[in-house]
C-alpha cells in the first residue's frame, strides 16, 4: 500500500509539473522554482512532514522535497541556537544534495566535453 | 523595378548560376536526401564546438557554389550572408575565410530569401555582375541560442520544431544558365501577439499570408501562375494555419500547390522532428537543393518561395514580449 500512495503522491506532484509546463506555459526554471517555493510554503504549515510519513519516497523524491528541506533545516537549526540559525540552518538538511551536485557535475566534466 | 507597393521586379533577371547545399545527419535521413551536394553523417562536422560546425557547413556550402560554377573565390564580388547567431558569427567567420566584400544581413528564418532577394538586387541593378547569397542554422547552436543547450535535455512540446542542420549558398550573375530570379517582396514585420518560442509555426503563419496576398497584388497575379508556392518553416501547426487564413481572405491556393520546407526536409511522421523542420538552412537548403533541382529537371516552371522568420531574441522572450514575425517571397522562373 505504501508503494501505491508513493506512486499517486510522487506522479500527482509532477503531474502539476508537467501542467505547469504544458497549459500554464511557464519555462523550466519557474517550474521547477514554483514546485520548490510550494514545498518550503507546505513545510511552513507543518504539511509536508506527514505527506513523506504517508506516501515516502513519493514525497522526498521531486523537487517539492527541497523546498521542505530548506525550511526543515532552517527551523530546527532557529530553535538550537536562535535566529542565526535561520542563516546557518538552511543548507543543514540540503548540503548532502547540493554536494553531490557539485561533485557528480566535476566527475561528469572530467569525461565527457559538454559543447552546450 | 519597383512594382506595387513592395516588390521588386527585375527587368533583366538574375540568373542562378550555381548552388551549394550541406545538411547533417537527420536531413540526410529525410526525404530530400538525394538533392544536397554533401551529407554529413555527424553533428560535429570534426569541429570541438557546434558554433564552428555551422562555420564549416556555410564555409563547405559557399566553396562548393562556387566550384560549381567554376568561379574562384576573388570573382564573387558580393557576400550577402546572415544566419540565427548573436551577432551572426556564423556568416561572418564564414565570410572572413571567403574574403568577398560582406554585407550581413538577419531576418532569422527568412535570410535564405532576404539574402537572394538583396543579391539579385545587386546584380540586377548594375552594381555588381557575381553575388553569392548564403545562410546556415545548426540545431544544437540555435537550440542554445533560442531555447536550452542540448546536453540539458530539456522537454520540447509536439508544437516545437526542430532547427535543420545545414547550409545553402546560391550564386546569382547577370549571365549565364539556370534559373532566373523574377521578382521579391519584401516582408512586413506582423506580430499578432504569440509569446510561445516553441510555437513559431503559428507565430510566423500571418506573416508567410501577407507577403504571400502582398506579393500577388502587387504583380497582379493569382496563386495559379505559379507551379508551386512554398513556405520557409511553418511546419506542421502554422502551415495548416496560413492555409486557412489565405482560404478566409479568398485566395484560390487550390489553383497551385502549397507546400512547406519544414514539412518537405524530414519524414514528419517517422523523424523525431516535433512539428517539422525551422531555421535559416531549412527553406535554404529545400530551395537551391531540391526545388532548383526540380526546375532543372522540367517539373516546375514558376516557383514562389515564401521564406519565414521569428524575430525574437532570448531577452525579448524572457522579457515577456511577443514574437515579430517577417515573410520574403522571391520569385524564380526556369
Amino acid at each position: 500500500m505504501q508503494y501505491l500512495w508513493a506512486f499517486l503522491v510522487g506522479g500527482g506532484i509532477c503531474l502539476i509539473g508537467q501542467l505547469l509546463f504544458d497549459v500554464a506555459k511557464l519555462t523550466p526554471a519557474h517550474t521547477m522554482a514554483l514546485l520548490v517555493v510550494a514545498g518550503a510554503v507546505a513545510d511552513g504549515l507543518g504539511l509536508y512532514e506527514p505527506l513523506i510519513k504517508f506516501a515516502g519516497a513519493g514525497a522526498t523524491v521531486p523537487i517539492t522535497s527541497f523546498g521542505n528541506a530548506l525550511v526543515h533545516g532552517a527551523l530546527s537549526e532557529l530553535k538550537r541556537d536562535g535566529w542565526i540559525g535561520v542563516i546557518t540552518g538552511i543548507f543543514e538538511v540540503t548540503s548532502a544534495g547540493i554536494s553531490a551536485a557539485i561533485i557528480f557535475s566535476f566527475l561528469a566534466a572530467l569525461v565527457v566535453k559538454p559543447k552546450g | 523595378m519597383r512594382q506595387g507597393e513592395r516588390t521588386w521586379v527585375f527587368p533583366t533577371p538574375p540568373v542562378i548560376v550555381s548552388t551549394g547545399t550541406v545538411v547533417g545527419p537527420d536531413e540526410g535521413a529525410g526525404p530530400l536526401a538525394a538533392d544536397f551536394d554533401l551529407v554529413h553523417p555527424d553533428l560535429e562536422i570534426g569541429q570541438p564546438s557546434w558554433e564552428k560546425a555551422e562555420r564549416a557547413l556555410m564555409e563547405q556550402a559557399s566553396d562548393i557554389a562556387a566550384s560549381k560554377a567554376g568561379l574562384a573565390k576573388g570573382q564573387i564580388q558580393y557576400y550577402v550572408g546572415g544566419d540565427l547567431l548573436n551577432q551572426i558569427i556564423s556568416s561572418t567567420f564564414a565570410a572572413r575565410t571567403f574574403g568577398a566584400p560582406y554585407l550581413g544581413v538577419f531576418g532569422a528564418c527568412s535570410t535564405s530569401m532576404e539574402s537572394l532577394a538583396i543579391a539579385s538586387l545587386i546584380v540586377a541593378s548594375g552594381a555588381g555582375d557575381c553575388a553569392m547569397a548564403g545562410t546556415s542554422s545548426h540545431n544544437c547552436t540555435a537550440e542554445k541560442q533560442f531555447r536550452y543547450p542540448t546536453e540539458y535535455g530539456s522537454q520540447k512540446p509536439p508544437t516545437a520544431q526542430y532547427t535543420v542542420t545545414g547550409a545553402g549558398a546560391a550564386i546569382v550573375a547577370r549571365h549565364g544558365d539556370g534559373p532566373r530570379v523574377t521578382a521579391a517582396t519584401i516582408g512586413k514585420i506582423v506580430d499578432l501577439g504569440i509569446k510561445d518560442p516553441f510555437n513559431m509555426g503559428a507565430a510566423m503563419a500571418p506573416a508567410a499570408v501577407d507577403t504571400i496576398q502582398g506579393h500577388l497584388q502587387d504583380m497582379g497575379r493569382e496563386p495559379g501562375d505559379y507551379d508551386l508556392i512554398v513556405t520557409g518553416d511553418l511546419a506542421g501547426v502554422g502551415h495548416p494555419i496560413a492555409a486557412d487564413l489565405l482560404q478566409r481572405n479568398g485566395v484560390p491556393m487550390e489553383r497551385t500547390t502549397f507546400r512547406d520546407c519544414g514539412l518537405m526536409i524530414y519524414d514528419v511522421a517517422k523523424q523525431k522532428v516535433q512539428a517539422g523542420g525551422s531555421g535559416c538552412a531549412c527553406s535554404a537548403v529545400v530551395a537551391y537543393g531540391h526545388l532548383l533541382k526540380r526546375m532543372k529537371q522540367g517539373e516546375l516552371k514558376r516557383i514562389l518561395v515564401v521564406a519565414t522568420g521569428s524575430l525574437l531574441s532570448p531577452l525579448s522572450y524572457q522579457q515577456g514580449e511577443t514574437i515579430p514575425c517577417i515573410a520574403h517571397a522571391v520569385s524564380i522562373e526556369a
